[in-house]
């Protein structure tokens, strides 16, 4: 059994102008060690499905389907048990550390809390393992910096530490979401680095959450591309970047310029990222798919498995995908 | 050929005030830009690298005009900018025009289109005639992929990626002659960034504009750029030929600026080693004596403290700020 298995995931926000699926039907599954990534523009629903996993939506959203951790379905759990699961087992990071840190707290509060809380540490005890966790992430002097303020710290370090809290209690699972988009090449090169680090050292299944495919390339062993809230394909990363299988991927492959080649002309993707609440009923890219077919924007294809371990849903097959 | 701009030994700083000082405590300068020179050429494209606090955006504003230089000369078309009369001004506002990185935060929410597009036209020439004004809007606007139509329609409504287009389409309508970009692309998705970036590509060859493109992804930059300027704390650190410099980089910076850029390419990237940079930017406030790179520098000697690291000539219209520097290949290019 897998660590994490989402099983037809969909979630759905009442708004005022009607149910937007936000994530139609996702199904994954994460074993203990492993990287997956999450790849998608905004609007893919990236966010959503880990909202979604974690019970954080917001309150006009509503999720179905099952996402099991290590046997449990999170859906089912109350608010209650749901805490005691974050932090403990599956912890998350977020794209930008100063609106997810309290600014009004010092860091060594906001970190003790969180030990205090879930393990019953005292507040001395509690903090001084904040420190070693945060020597760990590689904040210099720790010791003393740990009674400042977040607005202290540089964007960097501040995503040190939120990386440290979520570690605290040594979850088997960390959630990523855009934990580099905010910071500067050299520092997303320390942090990819030290997330690397601690999956080797604590074997934490890690699903990163990004738009960037320099950085999937660079840490993930599983794909999971998303377009308008459904998965296009998923497999091995290698895989995918070496033999992309849905006009998607390959479009979004060839968008990218590439440091090391001198592409005279990048290849774009026509139109513009989907708009949630007017989806087509078949498959999302239709709109802007440069191979489309004639039934693709009534029916949705479906998710098969080809090529043994490998998934896409594309009703073009593999072969004639340019 | 004599460059469109010049920009000489250009310095900028700014009277900031430290936190929780008192009022009678005098300021302290910051540093932003320090004694930065180069030429544009007509028609050129010059990309500027470098991470948040670099300076890219002050440099930017000082060529635009709208931060005072502390010293040094920004020449544009053999005019000195600071003491030019009233008229150059004038012509100069109009031939350097600005395209910003947050396509909606720069366009002003109760224009529609066709005057946020037109009003820079209606403002330096305001005896066109309307239907010409109304014109030259719907010929722009085709040209850079929007449908003349949508010209009553306000910003809002547009996404993102057709947002910038109306912002490059109001900096076009002059018909200027140098554009700056400060990361135009950095806030839109992949797919929609590929489509900017060669709209501008193909605007800047067909109009012949030069350009000075400032981001922080070295691929963008390098993929639309001519030359290269790579700074570090206001400071360059390297200048060269957008090809040369990315695959041999000589600066110790730019090195490790490459070697952070991740490759979409598994294969690629495990076949490379990355060396990573330590440590962040210092604070600009008290930045490090001589060579400001040091205290990050994996060459760093006790020399480089010293004196500020004069800029080599090596070749190749190739500039470098280190003593130290050879070519060490980053990357590993399959061609």
């Amino acid at each position: 059994m897998s660590l994490l298995e989402i099983e037809d995931l969909r979630v759905t926000f009442q708004t005022a102008d009607g149910p937007v699926n936000a994530v139609n039907g996702l199904s994954f599954e994460i074993d203990k060690g492993e990287t997956l990534a999450i790849v998608g523009e905004s609007g893919s629903g990236k966010s959503q499905a880990a909202f979604a996993v974690m019970g954080l939506l917001a309150r006009n959203g509503a999720a179905t389907g099952t996402v099991s951790f290590d046997g449990t379905d999170l859906l089912g759990l109350t608010p209650k048990q749901l805490n005691k699961v974050r932090a403990q087992d599956i912890a998350m990071i977020f794209q930008d550390p100063m609106t997810s840190l309290n600014p009004y707290i010092r860091v060594s509060d906001q970190m003790a809390e969180v030990l205090q809380l879930h393990k019953g540490l005292s507040k001395r005890k509690a903090v001084a393992e904040a420190v070693q966790m945060l020597d760990a992430v590689r904040i210099p002097d720790a010791k003393a910096r740990i009674s400042m303020f977040p607005h202290e710290f540089s964007g960097g370090m501040r995503q040190r530490i939120m990386i440290a809290m979520a570690l605290l209690c040594r979850p088997r699972l960390l959630i990523a979401d855009e934990p580099t988009t905010a910071l500067d090449v050299t520092v997303q090169a320390q942090i990819m680095d030290l997330l690397a680090e601690i999956r080797r050292e604590f074997g934490t299944a890690i699903i990163l959450i990004t738009h960037d495919l320099g950085i999937v390339a660079d840490a993930c062993d599983k794909t999971l591309v998303l377009y308008g809230g459904q998965i296009m394909e998923q497999g091995a990363t290698t895989d995918i970047f070496a033999a992309p299988s849905h006009p998607y991927t390959r479009g979004l492959l060839r968008a990218v310029p590439r440091l090391d080649r001198d592409d005279e002309e990048l290849q774009t993707i026509a139109g513009e990222p989907p708009d949630m609440s007017r989806l087509p009923a078949g498959c999302p890219f239709s709109p802007r798919c440069a191979q489309v077919l004639p039934h693709c924007s009534a029916i949705r294809p479906n998710l098969d498995v080809f090529d043994a371990s490998r998934m896409r849903a594309c009703h073009l097959p593999v072969a004639e995908v340019l | 050929m004599a460059p469109i701009l010049s920009v000489q030994d250009l310095n900028v700083t700014f009277d900031v005030r430290r936190q929780g000082a008192w009022p009678w405590t005098p300021s302290q300068p910051l540093q932003a830009v320090g004694g930065l020179s180069f030429d544009l050429q007509a028609g050129e494209t010059l990309g500027v690298v470098g991470e948040s606090g670099s300076g890219k955006s002050t440099l930017a504003r000082a060529i635009v005009g709208t931060v005072p230089t502390s010293s040094g000369r920004i020449i544009w078309k053999g005019d000195d900018l600071a003491a030019m009369t009233k008229q150059v001004r004038r012509k100069h506002r109009r031939d350097v025009q600005m395209i910003f990185q947050d396509p909606l935060a720069a366009l002003n929410p109760r224009m529609n289109v066709g005057e946020i597009i037109a009003e820079p036209l209606t403002t330096h020439e305001p005896h066109i005639s309307r239907a010409e004004v109304k014109r030259r809007v719907g010929e722009l606007m085709e040209r850079v992929g929007l449908l003349p139509n949508l010209v009553n329609r306000y910003p809002h409504e547009f996404s993102g990626g057709q947002c910038q287009r109306i912002g490059i389409a109001r900096a076009l309508i002059l018909k200027p002659e140098l554009v700056i970009c400060d990361e135009p692309v950095s806030a839109l998705d992949v797919s929609v960034q590929a489509q900017v970036v060669n709209l501008l590509r193909e605007l800047q060859r067909d109009m012949g504009l030069a350009m000075i493109f400032i981001a922080h992804d070295l691929s963008v930059v390098k993929h639309i750029s001519d030359r290269i300027l790579v700074m570090y704390l206001g400071r360059v650190m390297e200048l060269a030929k957008a090809r040369e410099l990315t695959r041999e980089p000589r600066h110790p910076y730019t090195q490790a600026l490459i070697s952070s850029v991740p490759i979409p390419d598994p294969v690629a990237e495990k076949a490379r080693h990355r060396p990573i940079l330590e440590g962040e930017l210092p604070s600009p406030l008290s930045p490090p004596s001589g060579c400001v790179f040091r205290t990050r520098c994996p060459k760093a000697q006790p020399s480089c403290a010293g004196d500020l690291p004069v800029m080599q000539d090596v070749g190749n219209d190739h500039h470098v700020a280190c003593p130290f520097q050879e070519v060490q290949k980053v990357l590993v290019t399959t061609d």
